[in-house]
Order: structure tokens, then C-alpha cells, then sequence
């Protein structure tokens, strides 16, 4: 799951900008091995786009279209049967507010947790922390399989399997178990004056969670919310296992279902690729500092 | 990522308990549990449980349904003369090298030339374009990747690569119904979307290298090679570390890609653990034996990121005491 590899980058506050590098010699004295080099990345990046490319032009031909001018040409006309058929096969507003149901609840719910969490560990520094820190650490490292079967019995049992809720139960504490891990080691180095000022006005800790901690640290905890709620909506063993029935599906889930389907033509299937992308395309778009910033920045300490 | 900071644990005994950062009122620090319980219960319910009777279940045979039966170590004993579990195990090497060894090189030689080349002679606005073109993929959900992918390498005529080959005559191509090109093309998609990944992180690191450092080489009459291996890999190695571990782990779970397009076939020559464990509980409902594939699985990782971290913590201290 390549998307879960950002869950153990760690985030944090970014660190000062570091020297930007001279420009030696100007920018203008550019040798023929560096119009060579800069090809060689532009071939590389066109690579990249390329898949993109193809599903973009190929959603908006009709199956004759395709059939005849080939996969590379532009549409001769906008078509959009193949997007509408697969729009209302799946009924895809209502996978996307699955999508965003389960994502945003698991958002909100695993950064109380994790600041709850943190707080303990972090600036009540309590005995053993290490090893809290690491067990919840390794939580979130384990491979979702070795959860899955108890898990599906557990849910089964308790009448929640085909349901959002046991998606988002599981989901809040696998993220809340990287959120602490993270959290803790920023309140770790929490300034303790700001601290000792709030106590001295006769603040007890509950208040002091709210009124100092929370609203100092929610830069971190924003950061934290989207990381959370994009790695969420990526996830795919569990929602695929835990929600059977199609009314519960989410994004990943309902047009992975239908791969292989004999209903599915060319530009139909093309179209339900493009619909999976276009959510996640939206998400980067609007988070793309938030994210490149929580990407690199915390990368080493 | 921070679990490098382990102190050494000798030390770390003779340290008095920190206290609080918020001073004392009388009552103790016991307070502070509270705050731990709603977690602490969450993760005990949802992962502490099921890994411990996961681990139970290896030791039986059960069909999701009645009592399982307990059959000791049957399950494990299957695994070594069951020749899928080896394949799929046996292909997460090559699922390793595809996202671990491709995109941490190349990304590593990317990073490099739009930092150095690109971003230097020809600008910070193009390099940060093509920075961002080599992420967009990390941004897909793996399995809509793998769709994307998938379709590319549609089989019968009408599948896009074969109609690109087909303009130079060439037959189409059944490209999941057989292997290599099964494996090869699950390979791609994580080339493909590991790619960003190692681009974003090394290109961030690279800002932390001095470029007087590079002055001075050049000075003494070092190529871009010899700077390159001397001084860029050494400064940004925390990063290569964090890259490769991440990416080993992820490497080792991988699953989406593998449902969506090849399910493992043809003839299971692309299963993978994650993929096999999953089969086993749900199509086969060999409960016991999925289990057991999948504590093996949890048993690689855990092992694979001790390795590491141990390894990164040698260096660190050989480095300290070089210094």
C-alpha cells in the first residue's frame, strides 16, 4: 500500500529553511550536457503523465471513437456516455460521501485521540512512556492481515459488520495509534513556561488541554487531520472486506468491485479509473502545501 | 522518524523519572492515566486482541464458523512444503525491488539532477514542476493505480498498449495470462507510484547540503560523480534510511495492486502474502492456515524493522565516534 508508506514519515511544525543554494555562475551558463540532463528528467516526467494521459483523453470517447482513431488521439467530440454509465452504475455521489463520511469522522475522531494520548505521555510523562510510545508505534506498523479475520469475527459478532461504523472504529485507531506515536514527541518538547503560567492562574489539566495545548499545537494537529483523512480515503483491505453490500462501498472499494465486469467496455472501464483519480486529484490540489510540507519537512528529526 | 532515539539503555536506567511539564498540586501523576484509557482500550479491543487470537488461530483449523479446532502445528508445517506460500514470498522480493531498489535509485538520481542541474541552471519554477509531476501518482489510492495500470494493459485487441503495438503490426498481447509480463506489469504500477516518493524527500534533503561544501570539491578537482557519492549521499543518508524502510514495509503489505489486477493468477505465479492470507480466509475459508501466512508476515515486518533501525543506530554511533 503505497499510500500508507507517508503513515511512518513523521510531520512536523517545518524546519527553517535552509541555505538556498547560489547560483554559481549565473543562469544563464548552461552547457550541452545540461540541456542533455534536463531532456532526460522531461522524458522521465512525461513517462509519469503518460497513464494519466490515457485514461484523461480515452474517458471522453464514444467506443467507436476509440476503436477507430486509437488510444493516443484526442477525442474528436466530448463523449461522455462512458462517464455517465459508470456514474450511475455505482452511484458515485453516494460512494463519494461514503468516502467522505468515513475519512472525516476518522479524521476528527483520531486526533482527539492521539492528543489525548500525547498529553499523557508527552507532558504528564508518564512511567514507561517509551515503551506506550513504541507499542503504539508497532500498532501501526503490523500488517493489516494479522488483524483481519478477528476483526471480521469481532464485528460480525457484535451485529457492525456491512457497516461505515466498523471501518471507521478500526481505521480511527490505527491513525490514532501513528498520531500519538507523533504527538508525543512534540509535546515532549512543549514549553514548560506556558505551561507553569497556566497552572499558577489555577488552571487544572483538563483546562489546560483546551485552553493552552490545543490551540498552541493546531498547526500540527491540522497537518495531522488531512494526513489522516487522505490516508483513510486510500485504504483499501478493510473497507473492501468490511463493507459487503454496495450502499456502504467506498470510492477505492466500488470501482475496484466492478474491474472485470462484462458490462464494462473500454472507455466505460477508462472512465471508472478516471473517477478514482479525480477525488484524490481535488484533495492534492487543495492541500498540496499542507501535504509536500508534512512530506518533507519531517522526514528526519 | 524518530524511533533512532533510543538511548543506550544504561544510561537511560540511571535518569530519575522526569516529572509532569505542568507542576504538581498535591495529587500524584496518576491523573494522567485517565487520558490514556479511551486510547489504551481502542487499541487493546482493536489490535491487541485480534493479533493475540490471530496468533491462536494458526494453531487450528477452522472454517469461520463453530469451534476451531486446535490441530498444534499443522498449519505451520504445511507451510514449508506449500509451494505458493514460497512463490508469494518469493515475489515480494521482487514487489521489494520494485518499490524500494527502482524508485530509491532513480528517485535518488532525479532529486539530484533537479536540484543540481535543473533547479540551479534553469530555474527553481521548472524544477518544482517536475518535482510535482513525479509525485502525482503517490497521490492515488494504490488500488485506483493499479486500475489505471490495469487498463493500459488491457488484454484483446482493445486494450491500449496493444492497439499502440498493434500500429506497428504487432499481435495483441494476453499481458496478465502469463508470466513474466504478469509480475512485470504489477511491478510497474509500483514503480510508478513509489517513484514521488524518494523525488520529494531527497530533493528536501538536498537543500540541507552547504554548497561551499561543493565548492571546495570542485576546487580540489572533484567530478560531479565523486561529489555526488562523497558528499550529497552521506549528508542525505537519514533520509535514504527512512525512504527505504518506509518503503520496505509497504513493499512487504502490498495488496491492492494485486486484487485489482491480476488476483494472484495466472496459476497463483503473483500471489503475495498479503493477497494469499486474504484468499485463504475468504474464498478457500481456511481460517487457520490464512492466519498463519499472516503471522509470518507480521513476523518478516517486525523483524525487517528491527534489522533496520539497529543497523541505522550502528552507523549513527560509528559516525559519533569518527567525529
Amino acid at each position: 500500500m503505497a499510500a500508507t508508506v507517508l503513515v511512518e514519515t513523521a510531520i512536523e511544525p517545518a524546519r527553517k529553511p535552509g541555505k538556498t543554494p547560489r547560483p554559481r555562475g549565473g543562469m544563464t551558463k548552461k552547457r550541452g550536457i545540461d540541456w542533455l540532463m534536463l531532456a532526460l528528467v522531461i522524458v522521465g516526467a512525461l513517462l509519469i503523465i503518460a497513464p494519466f494521459y490515457l485514461v484523461l483523453v480515452n474517458s471522453f470517447k464514444s467506443p467507436v471513437d476509440y476503436a477507430t482513431s486509437g488510444p493516443l488521439a484526442l477525442p474528436e467530440s466530448l463523449d461522455f456516455t462512458g462517464i455517465v454509465k459508470f456514474w450511475e452504475r455505482v452511484n458515485f455521489p453516494e460512494k463519494v460521501w461514503n468516502s467522505i463520511f468515513i475519512s472525516g469522522i476518522v479524521a476528527v475522531l483520531a486526533v482527539l485521540i492521539s492528543m489525548l494520548n500525547a498529553f499523557a505521555i508527552g507532558i504528564g510523562r508518564v512511567r514507561g512512556r517509551s515503551w506506550i510510545v513504541l507499542l503504539f508505534l508497532l500498532a501501526n506498523l503490523l500488517p493489516q492481515e494479522a488483524l483481519l479475520y478477528p476483526l471480521y469475527y469481532m464485528f460480525k459478532e457484535v451485529g457492525l459488520y456491512d457497516s461505515v461504523w466498523s471501518v471507521i472504529i478500526i481505521f480511527t485507531v490505527i491513525q490514532a495509534a501513528f498520531g500519538t506515536y507523533l504527538l508525543s514527541s512534540v509535546y515532549g518538547t512543549f514549553p514548560k513556561e506556558i505551561l507553569e503560567a497556566a497552572s499558577l492562574d489555577g488552571a487544572g489539566r483538563w483546562k489546560i488541554l483546551w485552553r493552552v495545548v490545543f490551540p498552541i499545537s493546531r498547526p500540527t494537529l491540522s497537518v495531522l487531520l488531512i494526513f489522516f483523512f487522505i490516508w483513510t480515503w486510500n485504504e483499501f483491505l478493510i473497507p473492501l472486506t468490511f463493507l459487503a453490500s454496495n450502499a456502504n462501498q467506498t470510492v477505492p472499494v466500488a470501482i475496484s468491485v466492478l474491474q472485470g465486469d462484462r458490462l464494462m467496455d473500454v472507455t466505460t472501464t477508462s472512465a471508472s479509473a478516471l473517477l478514482g483519480i479525480i477525488p484524490t486529484l481535488i484533495f492534492f490540489l487543495i492541500f498540496q502545501r499542507t501535504l509536500t510540507r508534512g512530506i518533507t519537512a519531517g522526514a528526519v528529526k | 522518524m524518530t524511533i533512532t532515539t533510543r538511548e543506550p539503555r544504561a544510561r537511560r536506567a540511571k535518569l530519575p523519572p522526569e516529572e509532569p511539564s505542568i507542576p504538581q498540586r498535591g495529587k500524584g501523576t496518576g491523573g494522567y492515566w485517565l487520558y490514556l484509557l479511551p486510547g489504551f482500550v481502542l487499541l487493546l479491543v482493536i489490535v491487541l486482541v485480534p493479533l493475540g487470537w490471530n496468533v491462536y488461530l494458526t494453531f487450528t483449523s477452522w472454517k469461520g464458523v463453530g469451534t476451531p479446532d486446535f490441530i498444534g502445528l499443522e498449519n505451520w508445517a504445511k507451510l514449508l512444503t506449500d509451494e505458493d506460500f514460497w512463490t508469494s514470498f518469493a515475489n515480494s522480493i521482487w514487489m521489494v525491488l520494485a518499490m524500494v531498489v527502482v524508485p530509491t535509485t532513480v528517485g535518488l538520481l532525479v532529486a539530484a539532477l533537479l536540484f543540481d542541474v535543473v533547479g540551479r541552471k534553469f530555474g527553481g519554477k521548472i524544477g518544482s514542476f517536475l518535482r510535482a509531476t513525479y509525485y502525482l501518482p503517490q497521490i492515488l489510492p494504490v488500488a485506483v493505480a493499479g486500475i489505471v495500470i490495469g487498463w493500459i494493459v488491457r488484454p484483446g485487441a482493445d486494450g491500449a498498449l496493444n492497439q499502440i503495438l498493434g500500429a506497428f503490426g504487432i499481435a495483441p498481447v494476453d499481458w496478465l495470462g502469463k508470466m513474466p509480463s504478469a509480475l512485470i506489469v504489477l511491478m510497474v504500477v509500483l514503480v510508478w507510484v513509489q517513484i514521488g516518493y524518494p523525488v520529494v524527500v531527497f530533493m528536501a534533503a538536498l537543500q540541507r547540503v552547504d554548497p561551499e561544501l561543493y565548492e571546495a570539491a570542485e576546487l580540489d578537482g572533484a567530478n560531479w560523480f565523486q561529489r555526488f557519492t562523497a558528499i550529497t549521499m552521506s549528508i542525505i543518508r537519514p533520509e535514504i534510511f527512512v525512504v527505504t524502510l518506509t518503503c520496505t514495509i509497504a513493499a512487504l503489505k502490498i495488496f491492492g495492486p494485486v486484487y485489482v489486477i491480476t488476483r494472484g493468477g495466472p496459476a497463483g505465479s503473483t500471489l503475495v502474502p498479503a493477497y494469499y492470507a486474504y484468499q485463504e480466509f475468504f474464498t478457500k475459508r481456511h481460517v487457520g492456515y490464512g492466519a498463519t501466512i499472516a503471522t509470518v508476515l507480521t513476523i518478516v515486518v517486525v523483524i525487517v524493522s528491527i534489522v533496520f533501525i539497529r543497523f541505522q543506530n550502528a552507523l549513527e554511533r560509528k559516525e559519533r565516534a569518527g567525529l
